[in-house]
């Protein structure tokens, strides 16, 4: 069946910002699908938040809505665009949710619009759960005992039923938000507050526990003719009851005989075909009983996943872009495969590898969360390792997360020997981020495999596979050295040990090892990925390196750069990067240059073998860097666009004479190394705030108290304000210092004078050495103080005077040439009583890059690695700095809502997972499609709360004057109502939790409050506070915690009452 | 231990030995399913061949009872990249290495398998042996050379049973099988020129009672003991090198209703007077496309098989062609338009592999009906 010809327009809905739970995976599959429906002819209209997402690159649709992904938004596009079709299965939970909202509001029928891949019935049988279950009866098919409940008496009565401990489950969330597994009643009734909550129709359903069952997926694929093929097995190595999300997760199934595997293929098979997915791809989740393989059906997405990305990564089978021809009406086996050529998509791909997928935590930033891992997803990112057998893989995998251990075993970090045996045993039998590490420590304390299977519910084989990398580690301890010999050494480096891990058994250096290595002539080989294991040639270069015989790697003799991506996602490095990695390769195509990508990280659109000419699925360490440079011998390699991740590996790549292009190794450490930075500014005559770095805690307090409190301190080299804290006191600061010196011990604290009620500025710019053009200036909305990655800015400035802009732009053109910037660079600028301050210089692609382009419409990082292969910008006609006549806002999106127990408060450290982009040629609107599209609804009418500490209260006078004006009532707590009253506001009073009944969250129950405004200081905050912000949070309510905040908040009312948010699309703003 | 396996084109794998030493040579051939490592040793169609798994870790779930497919394993050396010798399942009741320990099969593990594959791709399926005995390479690929290889080779006579048997609850059974005490509504005789123990499982299953004869059994004894339908099975090798087997099957054409598969589907090809052709490097996977060309249906299919029925050697007017390859555009599947026969290339009783296609198996109950 050829493709459709009735259907020429189609809209499809994205994801929107990264949230824990909806990654970058959503920008991988949903700009394969556009780009495939365009090569179809379709015409694609586009809706996406997220202005760091490859998709939303004005090339990518015919027309690009960043707006915010409401069923209001949606509808306003297509009244304007009027598609024929929308297809909603790619932009994951959000993109399906808001395509149900949508239909649900009966604009789908009233434009004509055809909902392609999944109608409605599907997504909802799919997804709500009687229906689901009532499905999988129907096919013969088992789920477990469940009841679905929407009070908590119903729970608490189904509870009886089922026994304990039962899963609570919401229906219709993201990532299984809200759910959890409850041990007693207390606990049943806390998941099934949150959960009915949370839940899009109040609908909870609590089931039997299958904790200790084996877990797997299974990505289907269905055409409209009903052929339905599986793309991959995935089996969890963490047994049932953690997310599969933050489950270690190997493709393909390893512990399952032909038999049984076959059972869940047949189920897979009948379910896609019952629920009625039409076209496209789904996931199905089964459970297996260990102890006699008892088949349980979990729960299906009928849409791309992020399982489904792994999937695509894992097998080379680009899911989401067969999905979208299929949703189009071609068959499987009209649609070739783009890696053999010679077949088509209709078979299922074999591997002759083994994928391990790591999750990313990032509990590190949130101290106070727990980090134990249930049904609720709270992994940020993730990483995928190949190797040709598990243990490389799982080696591989572990020292591509970038948390300082090389491998399972031989480093330091996640030390656990002085762990208490029966702590050790909690760690092992409860989920949590670091079990890995005490499985470790278990073996080494002679722990038997059914010990540690009793305690983990991991399946044996994934524990003897382990043990058989402890037994080695144990092996090269005992040998040392000298007993090196080739034949070892290939053995431990096929069983994927590091050279670093190596080097510290042996007590000797990396280079050591490389040199030992050299000369046994021990170096890794490059397999391909090729869905067939061979049985194809395969003509896409998508290599993985192991040690083995022959290599498939065939370097050109064409000019090339690699560029090095980013790794896994985390807090400060995420989307931003790849997008700046994506946008590298896709200018070295443009002028003729081989690209090369070298990443680990299975969400990106970086690791789609179509996106570069090559691709190497490595981990970012010196050591597999190293060998892919050998093996390819690039004329350049591009470290600047993948975040820290790569930048850290400058110095050492530099060393061995690797030809880094751009900004020079030297330039950025200059630019990061403090003293010479601090010499650097002086030459220019440009002003930081006094500062002083400290390598004892003594020598700190020193130094604080010379610049005078308060003080930011932080470590060196980090990225995302890892560990950076503003501290008011001497006490705060030497328990900081006690704290933070281990962060990182090889780099010195960094102490600089906090600017109080200071502007802060980003300013992203582009050099080549001669010329220097401004790529954007961003103001920041909130005071300086928070971290840039969390505060929401605007570009163009709004409140800047001429002078000051002009000032900026002369020291940023002034520092670009001194540090002979070739490439990009971001500066940090404060502005405090008219004096210009620089706070961090960065000559390397920044976060906001995606965001400068999208507003301005100029492709920043695509000129940047144009200018670093050689070009200059006069030649790529890049000379002037773009003026809009719109304003761009920037809003943060945070993890909050994943993390109880975690303040809502921003500080200096970031925490935000994602960003959103208001667009708008009004201010006002522009700051308030930024907030709806970060999910902060705006109040029209009703209650504002304000609960302000100390100054606060004078700078919010206006604001509370504006919002009567406008018809909100204004209620305050003791201090902040008198203030007011006293000064023209009527506010009533409301008292704090502590001042008893009825109080702040008597009121937020009831509904009474709209908006909260809450402001505290420093980081040790009262406890009132706290439940003020965390109640908002549970109840969803818009909350300000800045007076900043406040005011633009004011201004988006205002503006909002005279006129209403209206769509349009990017390539209309720079047409 | 250290094993050697040399391919008659000169090149050398290097591995190690999991079942202790030995010396033997075969066809090499790969096979690129992800599981079934058991179903696939105890298929007779493998016999005289080395199979190399493309899939690196082989062992994982150990052995089990149920997973034999015949009652011994049929290739005479199986490579691998990583032998798991701590499989994990419940039903595991013994590891691999045991396994093939038991029946004198030499186990190779540590080889560069995607590389064997990638030249067996290249060079085609090659005689090839395998030595922990003798490590000289000039040695054994002179051996290799010289080993007798598959062509011409009726490697039937060597799987086949040598005397009838029934398929009970209980598996095989010895014997008659049409006069037990509850007979299946229809009765099939099955030929076994090496067949797999899921054919007659997956008929059984359909209310067949079914009799397994040796391939050497003449059609008037077939006929005699009036059947309802024919089985011709799967089974190793050359089909052109049987003897006899294409004139029985001539004999019984349109006699009885008939299904083959594999070489089964092959002998049919040749008595309806066609011929058949070498594939470079065969199908052995659990993952080919094929399409039905009557309801344009997709299947995912399991196969094993080096030859191929000659499409153009057919009569058209006489058989029909049913199935096809997606891959290569092979010929998977045919009919006869005027007698009751039907036949498929693969493996539509899967064990290992998909179960897409045992609809045929409902083909056939329903020719039976008619």
């Amino acid at each position: 069946m050829p493709k459709r010809t009735d259907i020429k327009k189609i809209l499809i809905i994205g994801s929107g910002p990264i949230i824990i739970s909806q990654g970058c995976e959503f920008d991988y599959s949903g700009t394969q699908a556009v780009k495939a429906l365009k090569e179809e002819g379709y015409e694609v209209v586009l809706i996406n938040s997220n202005p760091a997402t490859i998709m939303t690159d004005p090339e990518i649709a015919d027309r690009t809505y960043i707006e915010p992904i409401t069923a209001e938004f949606v509808a306003k596009i297509i009244d304007r665009e009027r598609p024929d079709a929308l297809l909603p299965t790619l932009g994951g939970q959000t993109g399906l949710n808001t395509a149900i909202k949508v239909a649900e509001l009966g604009v789908l029928d009233k434009y004509n619009v055809e909902l392609l891949g999944a109608d409605i019935d599907v997504i909802k049988k799919a997804e709500g759960r009687d229906s689901f279950r009532e499905a999988m009866y129907k096919i013969g098919l088992k789920v477990p005992e469940s009841a679905i409940v929407h009070t908590i008496d119903e729970a608490k009565a189904a509870c009886e039923q089922i026994g304990f401990p039962i899963i609570v489950r919401p229906s219709f969330t993201l990532g299984g938000t809200g759910g959890g597994v409850a041990y007693n009643s207390h606990e049943l009734e806390e998941l099934c507050t949150v959960g009915l909550d949370l839940s899009l129709n109040t609908e909870v359903m609590i089931e039997r526990s299958l904790l200790g069952w084996k877990e797997y997926e299974l990505e289907v694929m269905r055409d409209k003719a009903d052929n339905v093929v599986i793309i991959c097995s995935i089996e969890n190595m963490d047994a049932m009851g953690v997310h599969t999300g933050d489950s270690i997760t190997v493709a393909p199934a390893q512990t399952l005989t032909d038999r049984e595997y076959q059972m869940m293929r047949d189920a897979s098979i009948a379910i896609i075909r019952e629920i009625g997915v039409e076209t496209g791809g789904s996931n199905v989740q089964f459970a297996v009983n260990p102890a006699d393989g008892e088949l349980m059906v979990i729960e299906m997405n009928p849409r791309v996943s992020r399982s489904s990305a792994l999937a695509s990564k894992a097998t080379g089978f680009p899911i989401a872009k067969i999905a979208a021809k299929l949703a189009v009406g071609y068959t499987l086996d009209e649609i070739r495969n783009d890696i053999t050529r010679e077949t088509y998509a209709a078979f299922e791909p074999t591997i002759d590898y083994c994928v391990v997928k790591f999750p990313r935590f990032t509990f590190e930033k949130f101290p106070e969360a727990d980090d134990t891992l249930s049904t609720a997803m709270k992994s940020v990112g993730e990483t995928m390792a190949i190797g040709r057998t598990f243990k490389e893989a799982f080696q591989k995998g572990l020292r591509s997360l970038e948390i300082g251990c090389f491998g399972f075993g031989g480093h330091a970090m996640f030390e656990l020997s002085s762990m208490d045996q029966r702590d050790l045993e909690l760690k092992l039998k409860t989920p949590n981020s670091e079990r890995i590490f005490a499985i470790h420590e278990g073996f080494q304390r002679q722990m038997s495999i059914e010990e540690l299977y009793e305690l983990t519910a991991i399946d044996p084989w994934f524990l003897y596979n382990l043990k058989q990398i402890y037994d080695t580690e144990v092996l090269i301890k005992k040998i040392g050295f000298s007993g090196l010999d080739r034949d070892f050494l290939r053995k431990v480096k096929q069983l994927g040990f590091s050279d670093r891990q190596i080097a510290y058994l042996t007590k000797t250096s990396e280079d050591d090892i490389l040199e030992m290595r050299e000369k046994e002539r021990q170096k890794p080989v490059y397999k391909l990925v090729d869905t067939c294991a061979a049985e194809f040639e395969a003509y896409t270069p998508y290599y993985y390196s192991t040690y083995e015989e022959e290599d498939e790697s065939r370097p050109s003799e064409k000019r090339k750069i690699m560029i090095l991506g980013g790794g896994p996602n985390r807090i400060g490095q995420g989307i931003e990067f790849d997008y700046c990695c994506v946008h590298a390769s896709f200018a070295l195509r443009e002028i003729g240059i081989e690209s090369i990508m070298v990443n680990s990280n299975p969400e990106t659109v970086s690791t789609d073998y179509d996106t570069s000419d090559k691709l190497y699925f490595e981990p970012l360490t010196r050591e597999d860097v190293l060998h892919i440079i050998e093996k390819e011998q690039p004329n350049g390699v591009i470290v600047q666009f993948g975040g820290q991740t790569p930048l850290n590996l400058a110095v050492p790549l530099a060393k061995m004479n690797v030809p880094i292009i751009g900004t020079s190794p030297d330039s950025i450490d200059r630019a990061e190394d403090r003293e010479r930075f601090q010499k650097f500014l002086q030459k220019l005559n440009l002003v930081q705030p006094d500062n002083g770095t400290a390598r004892t805690t003594d020598h700190a307090m020193e130094i604080a108290k010379e610049i005078g409190y308060p003080v930011v301190v932080r470590p060196s080299y980090v990225l995302g304000g890892r560990a950076m804290r503003i501290v008011y006191n001497e006490r705060d600061l030497k328990e900081y210092m006690t704290t933070a010196i281990n962060v990182s011990s090889e780099h010195p604290i960094l102490i600089d004078k906090f600017l109080k009620e200071a502007i802060e500025v980003d300013v992203d710019a582009i050099s080549d050495g001669e010329t220097v053009v401004i790529g954007g200036i961003m103001q920041h909305i909130e005071e300086a103080g928070i971290h840039s990655g969390d505060s929401a800015c605007v570009l163009p400035p709004h409140s800047l005077s001429k002078g000051t802009i002009e000032q900026i732009k002369e020291a940023t053109r002034a520092m670009a040439l001194e540090l002979k910037v070739i490439g990009l660079m971001n500066i940090q600028y404060a502005i405090k009583d008219d004096i210009l301050y620089i706070l961090e210089v960065n000559p390397r692609a920044s976060r906001t890059i995606p965001f400068v382009s999208k507003a301005t419409g100029v492709p920043l990082a695509k000129l940047a690695t144009k200018v670093m292969a050689g070009k200059t910008l006069s030649e790529l006609g890049f000379t002037e700095e773009v003026h809009v006549d719109h304003y761009a806002v920037k809003e943060a999106v945070f993890p909050f809502d994943r993390f109880n127990n975690v303040d809502t408060l921003l500080g200096p450290e970031m925490k935000s997972t994602g960003e959103v982009m208001g667009l708008d040629k009004s201010l006002g609107l522009a700051f308030a499609k930024s907030q709806v599209a970060a999910g902060q609804s705006i109040p029209s009418e009703g209650t504002v709360l304000f609960s302000m500490r100390g100054d606060d209260k004078k700078t919010i006078l206006p604001v509370a004057k504006q919002l009567t004006e406008l018809g909100f009532s204004i209620m305050g707590t003791k201090g902040t109502a008198q203030y007011l009253n006293d000064n023209g506001v009527t506010c009533t009073k409301i008292n704090k939790i502590s001042e008893g009944r009825p109080h702040i969250l008597d009121k937020i129950q009831d509904k009474q409050i709209q908006w909260i405004v809450n402001t505290s200081r420093g980081t040790r905050t009262t406890e009132d506070s706290y439940s003020i912000r965390r109640a908002a949070l549970n109840y969803h309510l818009p909350y300000t915690t800045t007076t900043a905040g406040a005011e633009f908040m004011t201004m988006a009312i205002t503006t909002l009452k005279k006129q209403p948010m209206e769509v349009k699309s990017v390539q209309e703003y720079f047409e | 231990m250290k094993a050697l396996i040399a391919l008659e084109d000169g090149t050398i794998f290097e591995g190690i030995s999991f079942t202790g030493s030995g010396e033997t040579s075969g066809e090499i051939v790969f096979n690129t399913g992800m599981s079934g490592y058991q179903e696939v040793l105890t298929d007779p169609s493998y016999k005289g061949q080395i199979v190399t798994m493309t899939y690196p870790l082989i062992g994982n779930y150990g052995v089990n009872p149920r997973d034999m497919e015949s009652k011994t394993i049929h290739p005479t050396a199986f490579l691998i990249k990583e032998y798991q010798d701590m499989p994990s399942n419940f039903q595991s009741t013994g590891t691999l290495g045991d396994f093939l320990k038991e029946y004198n099969i030499l186990g190779v593990e540590g080889i560069d398998t995607r590389a064997l594959t990638r030249h067996i791709r290249v060079a085609g399926a090659l005689k090839g042996i395998v030595s922990t005995e003798d490590l000289d390479p000039e040695s054994l690929i002179a051996k290799a050379k010289n080993s007798p290889g598959l062509i011409g080779r009726d490697l039937v006579r060597e799987v086949t049973c040598s005397l009838p048997y029934g398929w009970t609850q209980d598996g095989p059974k010895d014997g008659d099988n049409f006069s037990t005490a509850s007979p299946g509504k229809y009765k099939v005789v099955a030929m076994d020129f090496g067949l797999k123990y899921n054919q007659l499982r997956l008929l059984a299953d359909r209310g067949c009672s079914v009799q397994v004869v040796p391939a050497t059994t003449p059609a008037d004894t077939i006929l005699a003991m009036n059947p309802d339908g024919i089985f011709l099975s799967n089974g190793p090798g050359d089909p052109a090198g049987i003897e006899g087997v294409v004139e029985t099957v001539q004999a019984l054409l349109g006699k009885k209703p008939i299904m083959g598969i594999c070489l089964g589907h092959q002998i049919l090809g040749l008595a309806y007077g066609g011929s058949t052709y070498k594939l470079k490097f065969g199908h052995r996977g659990s993952n080919q496309p094929v399409k039905d060309l009557a309801t344009g249906r997709i299947e995912i299919t399991s196969q094993n098989h080096g030859f191929c029925v000659d499409l153009n050697s057919l009569d058209q007017n006489e058989v029909e062609l049913t199935h096809v390859n997606l891959n290569d555009g092979s010929l998977e599947g045919m009919r006869h338009k005027k007698h009751p026969a039907f036949s498929v290339q693969h493996h539509p009783e899967n064990a290992p592999g998909p179960h897409d296609s045992e609809y045929l198996f409902d083909r056939f109950i329903e020719m039976l009906k008619a």
